[in-house]
């Protein structure tokens, strides 16, 4: 079998093993949707509310279907064994990573066009007014947040702490980068550290793609800061890769 | 092509200031079943990471089925079936989703039901991995290794941790892959183990071996013998490594004695002696 059969095999065994996993598919899911129809009917239900909070849960989406699932999930593999013994198998390492990354792309377009398309039905938010920044912005926050990801489940010594690990990362990012209200009203400190993070630039790009529709040339500066973390990423990803779970 | 399915020579391997195997040599004929037996820590696993490809030697040279695994090539991939000690599968997939999946990896797959079969899991094909017992995931290991049709086989540790009966079901599946013309190399803590399926075995301590035979020669070449008799209700052991003088000293003096030497036993050299003798800690090096 080719590789790129091979890919498209291993692509859709994540598929059914993402479905057979309920809280994989609950947080990957269900969670983002549960927060975006819980804050849209109450604290921010005021339509420039909703201009911030559409784009901001779609970059958390792009965020938890990639970071937060290539970390759990490479840390679960490696602690089973079931990544050295795909080693030991004529599958190439190229062929099993794109159906395992395909899958976690998959997620995060799902997730994103399910935001988009809730925010559009339930709560008037216009239709993204450039679909092709839109999916620019989404593939290159997939590359960076899946690749970062990778890299952090070098340093998690096992399945069990992976949720601390994730999480001391995730919930602050959320936070700070501006998912919830804008990030502007932060305190200039805080801002700081957010402008150095990928994740606000991501949601400042769909913000653009969806309400502004300025265009890509516009948020060139936050496709840059983003397109910077995935090369750090894909280097630190590759660079620590272990495929056991030896030390 | 050479004749040895594995040929490994003056293989060495250090970690940092550790060296974990110290100049092994040996090689294990096509269609052979060689068993590596020895204490944990020998460097049994370590020898058989490096002929799988999963790490790098520092010295010596190793060829398996004629390549070098250091190369990681998908040709020899495909003719090799590993069972890791310990590694699982998609504890989400079942059986005969798993055995299929991984039947697509190569060129020339067995049949994967039968593949199944052959290991006695018809009964959980429908069973999710993650729900089977220890026992039934390792001939599940089993399964996954076979489904490519390898001609080579590496088992780590095959039996580990199995009850009395899940071992000799794992044995059974082992003597049916030598009647399948397979090479086996196997490593194993068990003498009964390497006793019962190995053609050949080498002892391995201290990353060297000390031993290499058939296990029914090894035994002999130890040359303790026990001979026992019963001295009223007492038993009586010597060990001796010319039991034909001892005994004719026994018996003389017996009769002498106008005694019979009751209940008396004499015994031959176990592997387990050898073994015993070979691994033990004490000796000085």
């Amino acid at each position: 079998m080719s590789s790129a059969a091979l890919a498209w095999q291993q692509f859709r065994l994540e598929r059914k093993l993402f479905w057979r996993n309920p809280s994989a598919a609950f947080f990957g899911f269900v969670l983002p949707m549960v927060l975006l129809l819980l804050l849209a009917s109450t604290v921010a239900s005021d339509p420039e509310d909703l201009d911030i909070l559409i784009p901001g849960i779609a970059g958390m989406s792009v965020m938890g279907t990639t970071f937060n699932s290539m970390a759990y999930s490479l840390t679960f593999l490696r602690e089973q064994g079931i990544l050295k013994r795909l080693r030991g198998t004529p599958v190439p390492a190229p062929a099993y990573f794109a159906g395992f990354l395909g899958n976690a792309v998959a997620n995060a377009f799902v997730q994103v066009g399910l935001v988009v398309l809730v925010g559009h039905l339930l709560y008037d938010v216009t239709w993204p007014r450039d679909w092709f920044e839109l999916v620019v912005f989404t593939i290159v926050g997939v590359v960076a947040f899946g690749s970062l990801g990778i890299a952090l489940s070098h340093f998690i010594p096992n399945f069990d702490s992976a949720p601390a690990y994730v999480n001391a990362i995730f919930l602050p990012a959320i936070l700070i980068s501006g998912v919830f209200y804008s990030a502007e009203s932060l305190p200039a400190s805080i801002s700081g550290v957010a402008e150095a993070l990928p994740l606000k630039h991501v949601i400042d790009g769909f913000s653009d793609a969806i309400i502004d529709g300025r265009g890509l040339g516009h948020e060139f500066g936050a496709l840059a800061v983003v397109a910077a973390w995935g090369a750090v990423g894909l280097f630190l990803a590759i660079r620590g890769f272990r495929w056991d779970d030896e030390r | 092509m050479s004749a040895a399915a594995i040929e490994v020579s003056d293989l060495r391997k250090s970690y940092g200031e550790v060296e974990a195997v110290r100049g092994v040599s040996f090689d294990v004929a096509r269609g052979e079943v060689f068993g590596l037996l020895g204490p944990n820590g020998a460097g049994k696993t370590t020898t058989v990471e490096i002929l799988e490809g999963y790490r790098r030697r520092t010295g010596g040279d190793v060829r398996v089925l004629g390549q070098d695994p250091q190369d990681g090539s998908r040709e020899l991939k495909e003719r090799v079936g590993i069972v890791l000690q310990g590694s699982g599968f998609y504890p989400r997939l079942t059986v005969g989703e798993a055995v299929a999946h991984m039947a697509k990896a190569y060129p020339h797959p067995r049949d994967p039901r039968e593949t199944i079969a052959l290991v006695g899991l018809e009964p959980q094909a429908d069973t999710r991995a993650g729900r089977l017992s220890g026992g039934q995931q390792r001939r599940l290991d089993l399964a996954l290794a076979l489904v490519g049709d390898p001609d080579l086989v590496f088992l780590d540790e095959p039996t580990t941790g199995f009850d009395p009966a899940a071992r000799r079901g794992a044995w059974d599946v082992i003597r049916t892959l030598r009647e399948l013309d397979k090479t086996v190399l196997l490593t194993t803590h068990y003498l009964d183990e390497a006793q019962a399926l190995a053609d050949r075995v080498a002892i391995v301590k201290d990353g060297r071996i000390v031993a290499e035979g058939p296990p029914t020669e090894l035994g002999p070449a130890s040359g303790t013998y026990r001979v026992s008799y019963l001295s009223g209700d007492r038993r009586v052991e010597h060990q001796t490594d010319d039991p034909t003088d001892l005994l004719h000293r026994l018996t003389g003096d017996a009769l002498a004695r106008g005694e019979r030497l009751e209940g008396i036993e004499v015994a031959r050299p176990t592997l387990e002696d050898v073994y015993l003798e070979l691994t033990a800690e004490d000796e000085p090096e």
